[in-house]
């Protein structure tokens, strides 16, 4: 009750109610205003929590998503960077390191690239370097993916590449109770999470009503939105949204399961094995190129362990394996809910 | 004893045309004549219609982001012209337009490239330059590595490489400086240190007093001047210019000038900067300085400014005209030039657009049918 009495100041613009059965006080939130309200929650609960980043502050960050937070809680928890990736990353590592608990932005994850050597090379093996004796609990929180025609480098799909990274936990939640529920396991996670925010869902038109105390969602674990018995459908992040839109558009008698990983790393193996071993059809969408992607482990994943299970090839809709194009193209390469759609119904077809 | 200097440095400041167009006539000597500074100021009145154009096709929903460079062509224009067209490159970043059309890159392309079409970014050949550089801080680099080509291939030719006063807070900057300084690279580093990197203003981008004294660090010579006034900084770039061609290797030059707009058209600058520093700087306009010069020397007349301003208009549509007549590009360019040759993976994502395999490989064809 105190966190609710707490935080019904810091967002006043935010819708709330009382929830008539739970008693719970609830707020209406897109998925930004859900992540700058958690980020308020953590910082008001757990002194050691600061956030970082090229134009955090005052600007309240390029997305607003640490909006308000500077007015709140002050220049000395919430800093605008020099702007130098490695820079905001090494140094979150050493605050890590100094006791804190670092939340640092990169703009967008096309700014990744300098960082990289410190997450990758640093952050991810502190634990096992130092057998245990240092660690690094920090949340990268990173904007991330396509459909906002933005420019260059503004619109990747890199989750596979840090997924690829033992040591670091990647999440990428696509809605606003998610979003909050995770970003506050992150933020509580003893290792370093790599937090991708869909831009192209953040503002998204329909608000979601949300419990507002504060709770955790388990990383690791998937999401079924919709059950199903005849094909198993998997995304993640912006993706999941044209999943839903190809739903609408399929035979009724076409049952599918849709699930949203949530988790990327690490990956929820059984909610998928169970899923496709009831199903025993597949068909994952992503919007980072196909080869080498997300989409490649899970489908080896139920390769191994739903062999007998599979009545058709497990498939893949994801983005080209070319660099993603300018705007003007760009929704020529993103998976969409026709191509969604046609995948399932071959699938069936099979 | 015990304690004695090993360093001493100083920084100077160059100016030559004031705020109010009034000149040191003898730092002016043997910079630009008249009439180089009457073509240089039609110039940026042009490059500053179109820009304002750009930011207007923004505004109604023609164009995607665009950074303007209002304030700022001054720095962009006398650096440029103190560069040989064809022959010396230009590695910029997105704030020196005015220095990439003089150098030769047709102004719709600008346009393009922010319209969200990599055909913007197809340098024609015979001009000397890179695209547009999204990564902050990271092109400077490879103004290093051409310009060493040059250095190796004995060929009488520089780079010089445009960022932000943000980007030098980025590891590559001081990277892409010692490299140049190390092998003496015929290399210019024009920082325009426009006072703010988006919301963060340069005293808090850095705890040095100065852009240029960075380049101490790499023994390298270093000035900063008036970033508006385009007889310093055509002064300065042309003195760095000769040096490096000359094989006296590479010179940092911080230009002091100031973002008139927003950090782009995505950010609202009023959120974090007072608007009267942007009205005290509206005053140093270096557009408003230059013709203020001109009319002192009686070499501009308001009949002259109106017909300019209408030449300017036609020019701007006719560069917007060329950008919206390029039709979206098919979805072959998505594929074309990933590769010299298309791998056949991606031969047969090109023909079908479609990763997933059931309907595109012979041996998955055999399907029933297809609701
Ligand atoms: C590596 C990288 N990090 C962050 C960004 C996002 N970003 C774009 S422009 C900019 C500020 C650049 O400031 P400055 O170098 O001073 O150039 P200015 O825009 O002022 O001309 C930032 C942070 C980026 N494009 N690239
Ligand atoms: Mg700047």
């Amino acid at each position: 009750m105190t966190t609710t009495q707490a935080h019904a100041a810091f967002n006043p613009k935010l819708r709330r109610r009382t929830d008539d059965e739970t008693g719970q006080a609830l707020v209406e939130c897109n998925l930004v205003e859900s992540i700058t309200l958690t980020l308020a929650q953590e910082m008001d609960l757990d002194d050691r929590v600061v956030c970082l980043g090229e134009d955090v502050g005052v600007n309240g960050g390029v997305f607003r998503a640490t909006d308000g937070l500077h007015a709140r809680f002050g220049g000395s928890r919430v800093f605008d960077t020099p702007l130098s990736e490695s820079g905001i990353m090494g140094a979150a590592i050493g605050l890590a390191m100094g006791g804190m608990r670092p939340i640092p932005e990169i703009q967008f994850e096309g700014f990744l690239g300098p960082a990289y050597d410190q997450l990758v090379n640093h952050a991810a093996r502190y634990r096992t370097r130092s057998r245990g004796a240092i660690t690094i609990p920090m949340v990268v929180r990173v904007p991330v993916g396509g459909g906002i025609h933005a420019p260059e480098l503004h619109s990747d799909s890199p989750e596979a590449i840090y997924a690829h990274q033992p040591g670091l936990k990647v999440v990428m939640p696509c809605t606003p109770s998610d979003a909050k529920g995770l970003l506050a396991a992150a933020i509580e996670d003893p290792d370093p999470v790599v937090f991708f925010e869909p831009k192209r869902v953040y503002r998204l038109p329909t608000r979601e009503w949300l419990q507002e105390d504060r709770y955790t969602i388990p990383i690791g674990q998937a999401k079924v939105i919709t059950e199903g018995t005849d094909l198993t459908l998997i995304s993640w992040g912006a993706s999941v949204y044209q999943c839903l839109e190809a739903l609408d558009t399929l035979p009724e008698d076409i049952s599918v399961e849709l699930i949203d990983l949530r988790t990327i790393s690490p990956l929820d193996r059984d909610t998928l094995i169970q899923s496709v071993q009831k199903t025993g059809r597949c068909v994952i969408v992503h919007e980072a190129p196909k080869t080498i992607g997300l989409g490649a482990e899970i489908s080896s994943i139920i390769q191994e362990h739903c062999f007998l299970y599979l009545k058709s090839p497990v498939q893949r809709v994801a983005g080209f394996d070319t660099i993603m194009p300018y705007y003007k193209l760009e929704l020529d390469y993103l998976p969409n809910a026709s191509l969604v759609s046609e995948a399932v119904r071959q699938t069936m077809a099979y | 004893m015990p304690v004695r200097t090993v360093y001493t440095a100083k920084i100077d400041h160059i100016q030559i045309m004031d705020e109010h167009g009034v000149v040191d006539e003898k730092l002016a000597h043997g910079t630009l004549s008249d009439q180089e500074v009457l073509e240089l100021y039609k110039y940026m009145c042009k490059c500053r219609a179109l820009d304002e154009t750009a930011f207007k096709l923004q505004r109604s929903g023609r164009m995607g982001t665009y950074p303007q460079n209002k304030g700022q062509e001054a720095a962009a224009i006398g650096a440029g012209y103190a560069l040989q067209r064809g022959v010396d490159w230009l590695v910029p970043c997105y704030r020196e337009n005015a220095a990439l059309w003089m150098h030769g890159l047709p102004m719709h392309y600008v346009l393009l490239h922010w319209m969200g079409d990599e055909r913007g970014n197809q340098i024609p050949e015979g001009v000397c330059m890179t695209p547009l550089c999204i990564p902050i801080g990271t092109q400077m680099l490879h103004a290093t590595g051409i310009s060493w080509a040059f250095k190796i291939r004995n060929e009488p030719k520089i780079a010089a490489t445009f960022f932000g006063d943000g980007a030098t807070s980025e590891g590559d900057f001081h990277e892409a400086m010692n490299f140049a300084s190390t092998f003496q690279t015929p290399t210019i580093f024009f920082c325009q240190n426009n006072h703010w990197a988006i919301s963060v203003p340069r005293e808090s981008q850095m705890n040095s007093e100065t852009v240029a004294q960075k380049a101490l660090a790499y023994g390298m010579p270093t000035v900063q001047v008036d970033g508006n006034d385009l007889l310093a900084v055509y002064k300065v770039t042309k003195e760095a210019a000769d040096r490096a061609r000359a094989g006296g290797g590479p010179s940092f030059i911080e230009a002091v000038t100031y973002r008139l707009a927003d950090h782009t058209t995505a950010d609202d600058a009023r959120r974090y900067r007072d608007p009267k520093e942007v009205e005290a700087w509206q005053g140093k306009d270096p557009v408003i300085r230059l013709r203020k010069y001109l009319t002192a020397r009686s070499l501009w007349t308001d009949e002259q400014q109106a017909s300019l301003d209408e030449e300017a208009k036609i020019m701007v549509t006719d560069v917007i005209r060329a950008a919206e007549g390029i039709a979206k590009p098919t979805t072959d360019d998505i594929f074309d030039y990933t590769y010299a040759t298309l791998p056949p993976e991606l031969e047969v994502q090109k023909r079908t657009l479609r990763t997933h395999s059931l309907g595109q490989y012979p041996e998955q064809a055999a399907l029933s049918s297809v609701r």
